[in-house]
């Protein structure tokens, strides 16, 4: 650290122009500040945030490779698994009167009973499941694999598009997820918690399990399935979220 | 005439002060979605002795229902406050300032002494150049922090993606509570600094603006550099 001598003139000018760029600095975080917050909202957040989100989402899309999720011992898995939802689950559900709605195309669906659904082959998975409010729980699942599913229908032109749609029989929730994640070997339609059925709080008879993603992408009580080239609604996106929710 | 001594360099004053407002948000939104799941407390078995946090805490500062505007605020800062703090390591490491930074061997023992005279306690303290020992500790360790901000955060961001990262750190639940005591720790730190600061008084608070830091005699005196100890030496002889 050097140390000169200035005249006094020189230093009060030194000094009021530092102080005056600082405050011009100052004044300036807090505008674009309030800039952010006032910014026409898109999908419940501000443009510029969600604008962020949605590059972050580009980012870790590109760098999303097929790692699979940490697997534990079915020991660890909780035996009172944690309910924290119920959208999209009305009361006057009919579980006799259910079957899996897959649209292959507009007019064209396919109509599959629970029945047929269980006697494909079956995958479990324990993992840590995550949800977006902070928590997390190690819990036992068992179903078919998406992708296993699409070989077994003959959807692999519909799955080829960007996204696959779901939608609960009352229309209540519905979620969006890409490609990547939904063919992700782990990816789930899952009707077994812990070796038993789906209790009905869990989405009886049948709900996707895609450990790639927030517990909200997890939707509860499938109704229908679609698939799109155009990102599907997804309800917590339109109430300011992430679209993505990756892990 | 004013004797003036050039303190901290314009790069450094511009990212602390960029850092300052990066910083305030990240904490602000980290709180907003912390909300969401708050389960930490101090305490053992069912005794609480803190609970981070209570009720009235949050309520005082509108904190409930904002997880979703907290994410996409984090997540948004969150890249901000990585190239800031890259570039703040970055100048420290190319213009050699982590000279006067970074502790030395004889600054664990001195910030003791350095304590003591800051509690009033002790009426001298050490020698120093620009930062005493303490502050070198502590402004070391925050960077240290800073980046175990980071890792953490990126641990809990992607846990799938970032398994082995997650899995060094304790894994998901650990890290997020390693993330969490980060935070805490780091607005201690805040608290402590804009204290010292205020204790300090104008002329080093005005340097971290100006740049630069006024000379006044008996400063010289207080704390004679040690080229003036070994000058007098040979005067003597």
């Amino acid at each position: 650290m050097k140390t000169t001598t200035i005249s006094n003139s020189k230093f009060r000018r030194k000094s009021i122009v530092a102080f005056l760029v600082f405050l011009g600095c100052f004044v300036l975080a807090v505008f674009s500040l309030g800039k952010l917050k006032s910014a026409k909202p898109k999908d419940g957040t501000p443009a510029p945030l969600r604008a962020a989100l949605e590059t972050n989402e580009s980012i870790f899309y590109g760098l999303f490779g097929n790692r699979l999720t940490q697997t534990y011992p079915a020991s660890m898995a909780a035996k009172k698994v944690r309910v924290n939802g119920n959208i999209g689950m009305n009361k006057d559900f009919e579980p006799e009167n259910w079957k899996l709605q897959v649209i292959r195309k507009p007019g064209d669906t396919l109509f599959i009973s629970l029945e047929e659904i269980r006697s494909l082959p079956k995958t479990e998975i324990i993992f840590d499941f995550k949800c977006i409010e902070g928590w997390d729980q190690i819990s036992h699942w068992g179903g078919v694999r998406f992708s296993d599913f699409i070989k077994k229908y003959g959807l692999d032109e519909q799955a080829a598009k960007q996204f696959t749609g779901f939608v609960t029989p009352d229309g209540g929730y519905y979620v969006g997820i890409d490609n990547k994640s939904i063919m992700h070997p782990q990816t789930l339609l899952c009707y077994e918690l812990n070796d038993k059925p789906l209790p009905m709080n869990q989405g009886y008879p049948l709900r996707l399990i895609i450990p790639v993603k927030y517990g909200v992408k997890h939707i509860k009580r499938i109704g229908s399935v679609f698939f799109s080239n155009v990102r599907p609604p997804d309800y917590w996106h339109e109430r300011g979220y992430d679209y993505y929710c990756g892990l | 005439m004013k004797k003036i001594i050039r303190k901290h360099p314009l790069a450094i004053r511009w990212l602390h002060w960029i850092n300052f407002p990066i910083m305030g948000l990240m904490v602000w939104s980290g709180l907003l979605i912390y909300w969401a799941n708050g389960v930490y407390k101090l305490g053992w078995g069912d005794q609480t002795v803190l609970k981070f946090f209570p009720k009235n805490f949050y309520e005082a500062l509108n904190v409930p229902f904002r997880l979703a505007e907290g994410m996409s605020i984090h997540f948004f800062f969150m890249w901000l406050f990585a190239i800031n703090g890259f570039f703040y390591v970055a100048y420290l490491i190319f213009s050699r300032q982590w000279k006067y930074l970074l502790p030395e061997k004889r600054s664990w023992k001195e910030a003791w002494q350095v304590l003591l005279h800051d509690l009033r306690l002790r009426k001298t303290s050490p020698p120093q150049i620009k930062y005493n020992a303490a502050q070198r500790i502590a402004y070391t360790a925050v960077i240290l922090m800073g980046i175990m901000m980071l890792l953490t955060g990126l641990a809990i961001y992607k846990p799938v993606q970032l398994n082995w990262l997650c899995k060094l750190l304790g894994g998901y639940a650990w890290a997020r509570a390693e993330h969490f005591i980060f935070t805490i720790l780091f607005c201690l730190f805040f608290l402590v600094h804009v204290l010292q600061v205020i204790f300090a008084g104008w002329n080093k608070f005005q340097a971290i603006i100006t740049g630069f830091e006024v000379v006044k005699k008996n400063d010289l005196e207080e704390s004679p550099p040690i080229t003036i100890a070994e000058t007098d030496k040979t005067t003597t002889e």
